[in-house]
């Protein structure tokens, strides 16, 4: 017996172009593949069933010569069955056109949410990382702050200082000054008179100075209050910038869902 | 001879019965509704005692046979009745007995107004007769046509009232289930090819005398047909998207029987065409994957509806585990946990049904305190959970144990392998129940559980809301009655699985089928 390679070939290409067909996401083409590859099949039983022979009908063929009939029978069920399922998907196609305007098929839930907690991801991380950088912002302000008032303070300190020393020289002098007058054979009471005179002068220039010193320390103070307003405001900017940045992203992803749920289930019944 | 004649044309009651009820309802059209409520309920009640007689006769007298047109078998097409289709078959029509109930009790106040009861029963009972088909053909042919048969109900009832949601999972569903078909059939030319028969009991005599690889190809081709058909691991990810969009009758019925057809046909391949084959260890690692990997996606899912359809991929790994040991303990644990698991995964489905028709929603971030608000729903749901995880002494537990012992006694470290994974499983069930229990049932009423700060915020916009008070009294009796089913497997343990070693063990001779069919040309 020859076996002839011409029907196995026809079966091969119409397999594999029906696999490919049906690897397709429209629906149009997988019914196609359906189709090429229901004939394919159907050719591959024929073929790979029986050995070649006349009709196998009694009367027109000797029984010695006739083809298997029952792989033809096989066929024409496995045809009929073929032709109800194209109808059937046929509908299908019908449907899913009247529905999304395409025929693609869409990706399945699980994939589709998959996808839509990965952008959840992205849109969180995105809220993190802009917070993170306005807690950053705060810590360095905060930091100048604290420099600016260290630096305020030290400025006191050193004119503090400075006013002590003078204070002490101012003693000094003072000291020197009666020790001169003693020498010199002042009389005390002149003495006094003298250093009431000089000290009426020199008190007049301390309280000169106690005031610029009150003056600077006002000054400091209301430096400071200024300083604790501004970083008042600054975190309620933050805050109303996080919360500004929550609002959007929670806004984003509503959307997303609804888009999602209208796309995967546009009567709202069931199926999450 | 004479008295069994009766009994032996009554097999095929189960499938014509139903085909003949879808055409009178059709004819009917959408009007009578309580006729047509009457006629399918009458329909699917025969069926059922059929099938009760007819697993009698099987266990008492072997292997029945009815060769339909009076051909005999090598040219016609023969149904058997052996004692583990009928068993397999009394089990799936209880069940949808059941589900029929349900649907009926379901559509007197059904909001589904576009879906009309005139295409939902015919399409349920022309699937209803597929399955029976399947489960009584006595050739691969005819197989074929089963499969067709269930699978084009299955279209039309996945793709019920056409929404979106429906015809987009029902594209994937319909292109996988054509995708398998078509491989079937490339098998079915191999096979014919190869042996010049399709009948089951032919088969088993002539492939022994094939070469090693024109039986492998063979094999392996039916097996990734019929493994496609019962969402084996690498070919599971279309169950989980399309089952929870169907109307719930429907996805019940799917979960409990269109997965047990496909591991009814792996169990009828191994043990019948392909004993003791090469094959046998690559279904047990097929068993492990599909049995981790189904139970983790279970445990991060949401909703009810999807939990449920994770675990349902997960669970068929243990009858594939069983079928892999390819030892008679193994077998027995197999059709053991089938008849378990049609019951116990249908009527779990139901439970959820009425969960969604109460509280609107099957989302557990949405429902909360259902234990205080509808007590009777949260038993319903309770006991088969719990049976499911395999809480001893439920009838999950004691399939759990059978296949565990069989894999025990059947030694060597990859049965060890899948022993430890399917206690691993087993628990991990028990999370995932568990978890969906105290969110949905157990938490305070209505308390949104907060998971990520958007999550929570996004969800206090849309209170759950309330669809129906009060159920239909016959919804929760035809659920009562599916659940009292699946703890009675638990009572009668013993004779059930008595009853299943025994069709194991018939199974594993094959000489009682092969006989039972060819015995009388000879």
């Amino acid at each position: 017996m020859t076996v002839s390679l011409v029907p196995f070939l026809a079966c091969f290409l119409m397999i594999t172009t029906g696999v490919t067909l049906l690897l397709e996401r429209s629906l149009v083409r997988a019914l196609a593949g359906v189709i090429v590859l229901g004939n394919g099949v159907n050719l591959l039983i024929v073929t790979a069933g029986s050995s070649a022979g006349g009709p196998p009908i009694l009367g027109v063929t000797p029984p010695a010569r006739m083809a298997d009939p029952l792989p033809q029978a096989m066929v024409l069920t496995a045809i009929v069955i073929t032709m109800g399922m194209t109808a059937f998907l046929l509908a299908m196609v019908h449907r899913t056109w009247q529905l999304t305007g395409s025929d693609e098929v869409q990706d399945d839930t699980e994939d589709r949410r998959v996808r839509l907690r990965s952008r959840r991801g992205e849109l969180g991380d995105a809220v993190r990382r802009r917070v993170d950088d306005y807690r950053r912002l705060l810590v360095r302000q905060r930091a100048e702050l604290a420099n600016l008032q260290a630096e305020q303070a030290e400025r006191e300190r050193l004119q503090e200082a400075d006013l002590e020393q003078r204070l002490a020289r101012v003693y000094d002098e003072l000291e020197e000054w009666m020790r001169q007058g003693r020498e010199q054979g002042l009389s005390e009471e002149e003495l006094h008179r003298r250093f009431e005179e000089v000290g009426l002068r020199e008190e007049a220039r301390a309280g000169d100075n106690l005031a610029r010193i009150e003056e600077l320390r006002d000054e400091h103070a209301r430096r400071r209050a200024a300083q604790a307003a501004e970083e008042k405001e600054l975190r309620r900017k933050l805050r109303v910038r996080q919360r500004e940045a929550r609002r959007q992203v929670r806004a984003a992803i509503r959307e997303e869902r609804e888009r999602q749920a209208l796309a995967q289930d546009p009567g709202l019944e069931g199926d999450d | 001879m004479e008295p069994s004649l009766p009994v032996e044309s009554l097999i095929c009651v189960p499938v014509l019965l139903p085909l003949l009820a879808a055409g009178v309802k059709l004819a009917i059209g959408g009007r009578l509704r309580r006729l047509q409520s009457v006629i399918s309920l009458v329909t699917l009640g025969l069926s059922l005692a059929v099938s009760v007689v007819l697993l009698v006769a099987a266990e008492s007298r072997g292997p029945l046979v009815t060769y339909l047109g009076g051909w005999p078998s090598p040219i016609g097409i023969c149904l058997v009745a052996d004692r583990l289709s009928t068993l397999v078959l009394v089990v799936s029509s209880a069940v949808t007995f059941c589900v029929m109930a349900y649907s009926v009790a379901n559509a007197y106040d059904e909001q589904e107004h576009d879906a009309p009861m005139a295409i939902f029963h015919p399409a349920f009972l022309v699937m209803v007769a597929g399955v029976a088909d399947a489960f009584l053909s006595g050739d691969l042919f005819n197989l074929f046509v089963a499969f067709e048969l269930l699978l084009s109900g299955s279209y039309v009832l996945l793709t019920f009232g056409g929404t979106e949601a429906r015809i987009r999972a029902g594209a994937t569903y319909t292109l996988m289930a054509l995708a398998s078909s078509m491989l079937f059939l490339v098998a079915l030319a191999v096979t014919y090819g190869a042996t010049g028969t399709l009948a089951l009991a032919q088969l088993a005599e002539r492939f022994p005398q094939l070469p090693e690889q024109v039986k492998l190809l063979v094999e392996l081709t039916l097996l990734l047909a019929f493994a496609i058909k019962a969402a084996i691991f690498p070919m599971s990810a279309w169950l989980p998207d399309s089952y929870p969009t169907a109307p719930t009758p429907a996805t019940a019925v799917f979960a409990g029987l269109l997965t047990k057809v496909g591991v009814y046909s792996i169990i009828r391949l191994e043990a019948l065409l392909f004993p003791g084959g090469p094959v046998s260890t690559l279904l047990m690692w097929l068993a492990l994957a599909t049995m981790l990997v189904g139970v983790l996606g279970a445990v991060a899912q949401t909703d009810l509806k999807r939990m449920l359809s994770f675990t349902l991929v997960s669970h068929i790994g243990y009858m594939v585990f069983g079928v892999g040991l390819s030892t008679r303990a193994g077998l027995t644990g197999a059709i053991f946990y089938v008849v378990h698991h049609i019951t116990v995964q249908t009527s779990l489905f139901l439970v959820t049904g009425m969960v969604e028709r109460r509280f609107g929603t099957t989302s557990v971030t949405r429902l909360g305190g259902l234990m205080r608000a509808t007590p009777l729903i949260a038993v319903l749901f309770f006991v088969p959970a719990m049976n499911l995880s395999g809480i001893p002494p439920m009838s999950g537990f004691l399939g759990k144990l059978l296949l565990v012992q069989a894999g025990l006694a059947a030694g060597g470290w990859p049965a060890g392998t899948l022993v430890a994974a399917g206690l691993v499983t087993s628990l991990l069930t028990l999370y995932a129940v568990a978890k969906a229990w105290s969110r949905a049932f157990w938490s305070a009423p209505r308390v949104v559980q907060a998971g990520t700060v958007v999550e929570s915020e996004e969800d206090t916009g849309e209170d759950p809301t309330v669809t129906t008070t009060s159920l239909p009294a016959a919804l929760t009796v035809s659920v009562t009655a599916l659940v009292a089913l699946g703890l009675s497997f638990t009572v009668l343990a013993g004779p059930l699985s008595a009853l299943a070693e025994r069709a194991a063990g018939e199974l594993m001779a094959r000489e009682p089928y092969i006989t039972a069919v060819l015995g009388r040309e000879r």
